[in-house]
């Protein structure tokens, strides 16, 4: 069964303009810290991205993992070192 | 050189983006990934494991022996941030690094916080029990169970988690979720089956083969998800730290 995915395409619509958008900014925001932050906004769209095609186990390990536990490491790691990255 | 690789990489993105019009349909039932196991897979999981999780009985069944490394591979993981980062008293004194100071505490957060933990680890036990009914299982709900241990010490501190979860018992149980694990393994071979042949389990716990699928299925998240909490919870603490383990962010 294909499944019926018409409802669905205003997500994609909504969401892969955001994820590029998301994507491009984690890697020119000079601020490390910023750009953790937006990292895990990016994991988030990701996992709302999953949801929509039904991979709801990726769906919640993106959540967990991508989401939660490696924006606080990234987080901890930024305000140890130098915070502007130079390129 | 930068305008070289801006260039390079316009021209492979042009490249991968013309070539997904030759990927499958989403979702599409004749394409070479659905057509060789995955049929098998969605047939006769019922009837070979009673898992009615497709994912979990492939990860921890099917695919044991990779989740087995897996979990060794977040384990060792661990292990290398705490050889790297971690130093001793005497150590210290060489070294001294900057850290970000926190200023009082917020009663807010705090409360907000102890509200929050015991239905977060009440809620990460649920998904590693029914990790082989419903979505989730050892790795989500062993990243949720550590993230309420790190909750603790975003919101309070550092020192007054590892109170509570002590570096030398993070150790030990990082390397006990990886020993429960193997040990359901070696016992399998230890019975005369298969290594992660769980129905090996079926006479020594007296119940169907169908049964022990699901029980060893059970027994292996349980290890895995030990392990990653402790994992979890020791890297944020010597990541945040810098580690010396004496304050968090």
């Amino acid at each position: 069964m294909i499944l019926d995915n018409t409802i669905l395409w205003q997500f994609d619509v909504l969401l892969l303009p955001m994820v590029i958008i998301c994507a491009l900014a984690a890697l020119t925001i000079k601020d490390l810290v910023g750009a953790a932050i937006v990292t895990g906004a990016y994991s988030f769209l990701m996992c709302l991205l999953w949801t929509e095609m039904l991979a709801v186990d990726v769906a919640f390990t993106e959540a967990a993992v991508g989401a939660g536990v490696s924006t606080i490491l990234l987080l901890a790691t930024a305000l140890h070192i130098k915070r502007k990255a130079k390129d | 050189m930068k305008r070289l690789t801006l260039l390079l990489t316009l021209i492979l993105g042009a490249y991968l983006i013309w070539s997904v019009e030759d990927l499958p349909e989403w979702g599409d039932p004749t394409s070479p990934a659905s057509t060789y196991l995955s049929p098998h897979y969605i047939e006769n999981i019922v009837e070979e494991t009673s898992v009615p999780n497709l994912v979990t009985a492939i990860l921890a069944d099917y695919r044991g022996y990779d989740t087995m490394f897996e979990t060794v591979v977040v384990f060792c993981a661990g292990l290398t941030v705490l050889t790297i980062l971690r130093r001793t008293e005497r150590k210290n004194k060489k070294v001294s690094t900057p850290r970000p100071q926190r200023e009082g505490s917020d009663i807010i957060l705090q409360n907000t916080a102890r509200l929050l933990i015991p239905p977060m680890q009440l809620f990460a036990l649920y998904v590693i029990a029914h990790g082989h009914h419903s979505p989730g299982g050892g790795f989500q709900g062993g990243v949720i169970l550590g993230a309420s241990f790190i909750l603790l010490a975003l919101s309070y501190d550092l020192k007054k988690t590892l109170k509570r979860f002590k570096e030398s018992s993070m150790l030990f149980y990082s390397g006990l979720g990886v020993l429960i694990y193997a040990g359901i393994g070696v016992v399998c071979l230890l019975l005369g089956k298969n290594f992660l042949a769980y129905a090996a389990w079926s006479n020594f716990l007296g119940i169907t083969e169908l049964e022990a699928h699901s029980h060893g299925m059970l027994g292996v998240e349980i290890g895995v998800a030990i392990t990653v909490m402790a994992i979890m919870f020791s890297l944020y603490a010597d990541l945040a730290s810098g580690g010396d383990l004496d304050e968090g962010l």
